[in-house]
């Protein structure tokens, strides 16, 4: 019987687990026996393993977990060493970056910005040790190496963030500090000391592609979805040999907007949305404080801060009196 | 099977349980004005579940009755009247039996008192309410730029307790070498935000830039203010608007937070209030520190401070606007003597008269009449 598996995939099929392709002289043996889960089937393939570990996975876990630790234990610390206080106040402890007299010492006092050093240090390692392994893998599985430039992309504004903008402002003081709510006070005076960063062109185009991505991410799986009761799902063998769910889901967008996507398109849409997100987003980061110091009164240099009428009419600055 | 459908009741019957039994299910209903330019997002947002409660707690007691300004002065009748000897016997009774409501309506005269000599200064209490009143003057008489003719009175502050419930001291210094550089705990001054601590100390105390934009478009490198100097700035915002109840734009404009002739005017009057607060925790309260004990301090040994919330107390105008000054114009609406004794010397318990009357005649005062009298230093 045909049906919708519009929440779960309800038809497992369960054959013999499979290994995987043999692996090249060189590569390290992968990890576990593979084994089956229901559960898991229902939301994703219900093979579970084998993981291919490796000396890169290895380590870029051990530099993460040493990173973790040190945020984890400073936030401890900063909590007196208090359990209770370490989970009440969870969301506002931090790891903060040096203040701006340290510059960009290495390595300023451990409590004073050093461990945030250190810390930044293992997960920059552990980042990019994952990364390297998401390229080797795809290589090693004969595949184009389109997440890894993805993946890239995240971690271009990732350093941004944290290092190459700090490295131009010449003061580790301008990175973003470890700490869940501390993290986004950062964001509201980063924008707040440079002049409203709504006014930043690279941030609305970044804003633009997020955005996209959702409705582009959110119409490709309603349609893929919706020609599922075609056997839509299976969208190579539709790019290869189109049949009716392809036939149909491009009519219905021909229909509804005059224009389609194919089923090899739509991933191309998606995939340059998602990189050009933080992409545009890593530029405007590094344009900000280094070349623009007030991006409103940029904004009003470069004309895209529509005028208004003054509406309170003769506030002067007391301090200028 | 229809696998959906037993799936979207239990999903459907689980969150009408849970909406029966957690709160907070519909947003609180914000009641907006809007003050600017249509798009610009100038909305006065306030909570209308707050308004109630808020009106309850913000209601001005009458005066005790109206004083009769009449008659001799009080300084030629009392001995050791410092500041207040300029009012008549019935304004300074009215006075004293208002004060006691305002901060000790419990404890009653003998808070500040002793009961067997009035004059007698042995009361550490006593010499600190003679400071609180030279501050009370003091706000009224040169803060016009920020109380206006609404003035203040101790009950704006006290609301008939002995310690105003906003106030604040220095955090103890951090625990151990992994500080917290005196952020990222819960804020309770700054809208239990992360934001940093210190931004009381730097700006209510201290006198550290509060402003950290740049005036031109292009970074010129002049400007050294980071991220963190804003991030303090950022929890003195948050700060004032957690203590009036108001939101950004009551003051800042939407698009440029630091432009000032897009601002409100509310803008300047806040302005006038960061100065002023850092006056009085400088000249008035930090120079009391010998005087108060121990219990009455900080973990830091520093005396209690105010901040925005001490006057305003969730408010935009403390008490809604009702001015409890006009029945006490001569008490606190005209500066007496404004001098401050040399507080290290006060021993409680033994010191009979701290501060400028060396023996039972007080200066004597200027005739009593209309506008504001003259402090006795200038009279002579």
């Amino acid at each position: 019987m045909t049906q919708y598996q519009n929440i779960l995939t309800v038809i497992q099929i369960h054959g013999p687990v499979d290994d995987g392709i043999d692996l090249p002289r060189g590569d390290s043996e992968r990890v576990g026996s593979p084994r089956v889960s229901r559960l898991l089937g229902w939301i994703g393939n219900a093979q579970i393993g084998p993981i291919y570990l490796g000396f890169l996975g290895t380590l870029s876990l051990v530099f993460g977990f040493i990173a973790f630790e040190i945020i984890g234990l400073n936030m401890l610390a900063s909590v007196d060493w208090n359990p209770i206080q370490f989970v009440r106040q969870l969301f506002w402890l931090s790891l903060e970056p040096p203040s701006a007299q340290y510059g960009l010492k290495v390595l300023p006092p451990l409590g004073e910005g050093g461990w945030w050093l250190i810390a930044g240090f293992f997960l920059t390692l552990s980042v990019l040790l994952w990364w390297v392994r998401v390229y080797r893998r795809a290589r090693q599985l004969e595949l184009g190496t389109h997440v890894a430039w993805a993946f890239a992309s995240a971690i271009f504004l990732f350093l941004s963030l944290g290092f190459i903008r700090p490295l131009l402002m010449g003061n580790f003081s301008e990175a973003v500090p470890f700490g869940i709510f501390p993290h986004l006070d950062w964001t509201a005076a980063f924008s707040i000391r440079y002049g409203n960063l709504y006014y930043n062109p690279f941030h609305c185009l970044s804003i633009v592609f997020l955005y996209g991505s959702v409705l582009l991410f959110a119409m490709h799986g309603a349609t893929i979805l919706a020609v599922g009761k075609y056997g839509g799902e299976r969208e190579l063998e539709q790019i290869t040999d189109r049949g009716t769910a392809s036939e149909r889901a491009a009519l219905f967008w021909r229909w509804t907007m005059g224009f389609n996507a194919t089923m090899e398109s739509v991933h191309r849409w998606a995939w340059w949305f998602a990189i050009l997100t933080p992409l545009t987003g890593g530029i405007g980061i590094l344009l900000t404080g280094t070349v623009v110091d007030n991006w409103y009164l940029w904004g009003i240099e470069h004309g895209i801060v529509p005028p208004a009428p003054h509406v309170f009419p003769g506030v002067v600055d007391p301090a200028a009196q | 099977m229809q696998l959906w459908v037993p799936f979207a009741a239990s999903a459907g019957s689980l969150l009408l349980v849970a909406s029966f039994f957690t709160a907070g299910w519909d947003a609180p209903p914000v009641e907006s004005t809007q003050i600017g330019y249509r798009g610009s997002g100038m909305y006065l947002e306030k909570s209308v579940e707050r308004q109630a409660a808020l009106k309850a707690a913000n209601v001005a007691p009458p005066a005790p009755w109206e004083a009769d300004p009449s008659g001799d002065r009080a300084g030629t009748i009392y001995e050791n009247l410092q500041v207040l000897g300029n009012l008549s016997d019935d304004q300074l009774n009215q006075f004293m039996a208002s004060i006691t409501e305002w901060v000790a309506p419990e404890q009653g005269c003998e808070y500040c008192h002793n009961l067997e000599n009035l004059a007698s200064d042995e009361n550490y209490r006593k010499v600190v309410a003679r400071r609180m009143i030279q501050m009370n003057q003091a706000i009224n008489v040169d803060w016009d730029a920020h109380v206006g003719q609404t003035g203040v009175t101790c009950y704006t502050c006290h609301r008939g307790k002995n310690i105003p419930e906003n106030h604040w001291m220095m955090e103890p210094p951090p625990a151990n070498l992994f500080s917290q550089a005196g952020m990222n705990g819960v804020n309770d001054a700054a809208g239990k935000s992360s934001l940093p601590k210190a931004a009381l100390t730097d700006y209510l105390l201290g006198d550290e830039p509060i402003r950290v934009h740049s005036l031109s478009a292009l970074a010129a490198g002049t400007n050294s203010a980071g991220v963190k100097e804003t991030e303090r700035t950022f929890s003195l915002m948050v700060h004032m608007s957690e203590s009036l109840g108001v939101n950004c734009v009551t003051c800042h404009n939407s698009r440029a937070f630091n432009s000032w002739d897009q601002s409100p005017p509310q803008r300047v009057t806040a302005w006038h209030g960061i100065k002023m607060v850092r006056t009085l925790n400088n000249d008035y309260l930090t120079g009391l520190t010998p005087i108060f004990p121990e219990n009455r301090k900080g973990p830091d040994g520093d005396v209690f401070k105010v901040n925005c919330g001490t006057c305003h107390n969730g408010v935009q105008k403390p008490l809604y606007g009702v001015s409890m000054l006009q029945d006490y114009l001569d008490a606190l609406d005209k500066k007496g003597p404004a001098d401050a004794p040399d507080y290290s010397t006060y021993v409680p318990g033994e010191t009979k008269v701290m501060g400028a009357a060396t023996s039972d005649a007080s200066p004597p005062p200027p005739a009593p009449g209309p506008g504001p009298g003259p402090g006795p230093d200038q009279a002579n």
